[in-house]
């Protein structure tokens, strides 16, 4: 079984505080740490996790600027095969869409069976797997946490919904699928690891390549763009317990009795 | 405006879902003049009674009925709207686990502009609509600017607009099945089998009226144990968020949020909880809610009644400790 998994350079959410920086226009991206979306982790790990099973290759894909290389080779640490990385001046700015037509480009070049994506990443979106699906017309199935292959045309899946409850489906191949966290443990890269892969090369693909029409992607074919960036007015917001640590257990002790909070 | 605003409405055993109303109340904050359509695909009697109650709500029902629609699947809805919907249409879906299958999809099919996850509208002009997001798991927002003109699919932040309780008589009800549907509808390529219930665990924190909630803050699986040595000491039952569940530390049925229990304790501890919307969105009734978190900007803060920012390693042993001193004492 071929599968390409898409995966986005983010800022770890477990190592940074994020705040908006001095003119609104992003956030502060001075010292922060990145990593590869928690999702799109999962997502890889399912892959080898097939392969090994299936046989076949995992292949895995970013658009973004050099920088992404670091991610993608740490996922090819972890065991994915072959590393692509669609970059190019023009696909700056793009929004969901041209993410997915970029991807969908990349996609029509190989012969894949499964596609897999994170379910979401740092935006919240979780637009991209639907839209490269309905680009290339291929079934999808979006919050996946159970893969079992069946044969080489057909798929089990398990989608999450509401209440912990489970949606079974079968689905034809090729298809593709946003992966949810807990599908599965991904396994840890040691620095070892990562040396293995550092020498490896990973092709880079420009619009050109690709086919793509610089002004259909980036900035300019984007409908929907981002303006600036602020920290909300809250309402009330929380009333924040100051002082030493002792004054705030007895003042915390206070409030958890006044509330029934111990019995 | 000229163009329709359209409202997909999720329902379940013939009631419309809680997005209902809130959709129907975002399309009149987009645009005031809207007539909003409310379109509703099922089955049957149950299909009938959901079509009746939102038409009380809107000015306009578009209906679609198949009997293999009695349990809908995006895959399956995705090209019949595609028929029905109007080239320049804006269609508002919720943004939970049917809307994230569904939007993505459609806003290609329809080749329409593509907004997911807005919170708020503030405002349509010339045919740009700008509206608030947040990135981040809602640690910043940003406002966005959408050219809508062509039609847009939007997702909306459930329980981000204020359901218009609002009667408007009675809306017409219009059947759009023959439209959406010539022939029978084909089995496709993703067909769905069953639902596997979520697994009862040992404790029903649904039933608590203390928890004790922990999330990525706790850090390591040996740091644990802290919370559930609060946890006896106030009494109360030990939850969490996703990532605690993610990595196996706990089962899936203490997990509070939308994809796990929805739980309405009188007091609420969320230690090292940042409190993404999908977590808070499992909080219920009035609870009296405290946050501990050593990031002063986790979101958080902005649903807590009290707050206190510290590491909660540091400082959960220490108030443990305390409140065990008070009893013995």
């Amino acid at each position: 079984m071929e599968i390409l998994v898409c995966v986005k350079r983010v800022p770890d959410p477990s190592e940074n505080e994020i705040e908006v920086n001095r003119d609104g226009t992003d956030i502060e991206r001075d010292d922060l740490v990145y990593s590869v979306n928690e999702w799109d982790n999962y997502a890889v790990e399912e892959a080898i996790q097939i392969r090994d099973k299936v046989g076949g290759s995992v292949t895995v894909v970013s658009v973004g600027d050099e920088e992404a290389e670091e991610v993608i080779r740490r996922e090819m640490a972890m065991g994915a095969d072959k590393g692509i990385l669609l970059s190019d001046d023009a696909f700056e700015g793009s929004d969901g869409k041209g993410i997915a037509a970029i991807l969908t480009a990349q996609v029509k070049k190989g012969n894949y069976d499964l596609i897999l994506t994170g379910a979401q990443s740092d935006d919240g979106a979780a637009q991209v797997g639907g839209m490269l699906a309905a680009m290339l017309d291929w079934p999808f199935a979006s919050l996946v946490n159970f893969i079992e292959i069946l044969d080489d045309k057909k798929i089990k899946v398990g989608r999450e919904i509401a209440g912990g409850n489970q949606e079974i489906y079968e689905m034809d191949l090729p298809c593709v699928l946003s992966i949810q966290t807990g599908i599965n443990e991904p396994r840890y890269v040691s620095i070892r690891g990562i040396r293995k892969v550092a020498s490896l090369e990973i092709p880079v693909h420009t619009a050109g390549d690709l086919g793509i029409l610089p002004e259909s992607v980036g900035e300019t074919g984007a409908k929907t763009k981002c303006l600036d960036y602020f920290v909300p007015e809250l309402g009330d917001g929380a009333q924040i317990l100051e002082g030493s640590t002792d004054e705030i257990i007895d003042n915390l002790i206070e409030l958890l009795k006044a509330k029934g909070g111990i019995k | 405006m000229a163009q329709q605003v359209f409202a997909y409405i999720i329902h379940k055993d013939g009631v419309p879902d809680d997005t209902a109303l809130e959709l129907i109340a975002a399309a009149e904050k987009l645009d005031p003049d809207a007539s909003v359509t409310a379109v509703v695909a099922g089955d049957g009697n149950e299909l009938d009674s959901v079509c009746n109650e939102v038409a009380s709500s809107c000015a306009e029902v578009w209906k679609i009925e198949n009997p293999a629609l009695a349990y809908i699947t995006a895959e399956a809805l995705r090209p019949l709207l595609v028929s029905i919907l109007p080239k320049d249409g804006i269609v508002l879906v919720p943004h939970d686990h049917f809307g994230m299958d569904l939007a993505p999809g459609l806003s290609i099919k329809l080749d329409a502009a593509y907004l997911p996850d807005a919170v708020d509208f503030e405002g349509f002009d010339n045919g740009e609509l700008k509206a608030v997001r947040e990135e981040y798991s809602g640690q910043v927002s940003t406002h966005v600017l959408s050219d809508i003109s062509e039609g847009a699919v939007i997702t909306v932040r459930p329980g981000s607009f204020k359901a218009d309780e609002r009667k408007r008589g009675e809306g017409q009800i219009i059947d759009k099945t023959d439209q959406a549907i010539e022939g029978s509808l084909p089995a496709g390529a993703r067909r769905f089998l069953e639902i596997i219930e979520a697994e009862v665990g040992d404790v029903d924190i649904t039933k608590s009226d203390i928890l004790v909630s922990v999330g990525r803050g706790i850090e390591d699986q040996d740091n644990m144990e802290i919370i559930f040595e609060l946890a006896e000491a106030m009494g109360g039952d030990v939850s969490c968020s996703r990532p605690i569940v993610d990595a196996k530390w706990l089962e899936k049925s203490r997990q509070v949020g939308t994809s796990g229990q929805t739980v309405k304790p009188k007091v609420y501890m969320a230690l090292g909880i940042s409190g993404a919307f999908q977590h808070v969105g499992g909080l219920k009734g009035t609870p009296f809610v405290i946050a501990i978190n050593k990031n002063p900007r986790a979101p958080i803060f902005q649903v807590a009644d009290v707050g206190i920012v510290d590491d909660i390693l540091d400082f959960i042993p220490e108030l443990t400790e305390r409140i065990n001193e008070l009893k013995s004492g």
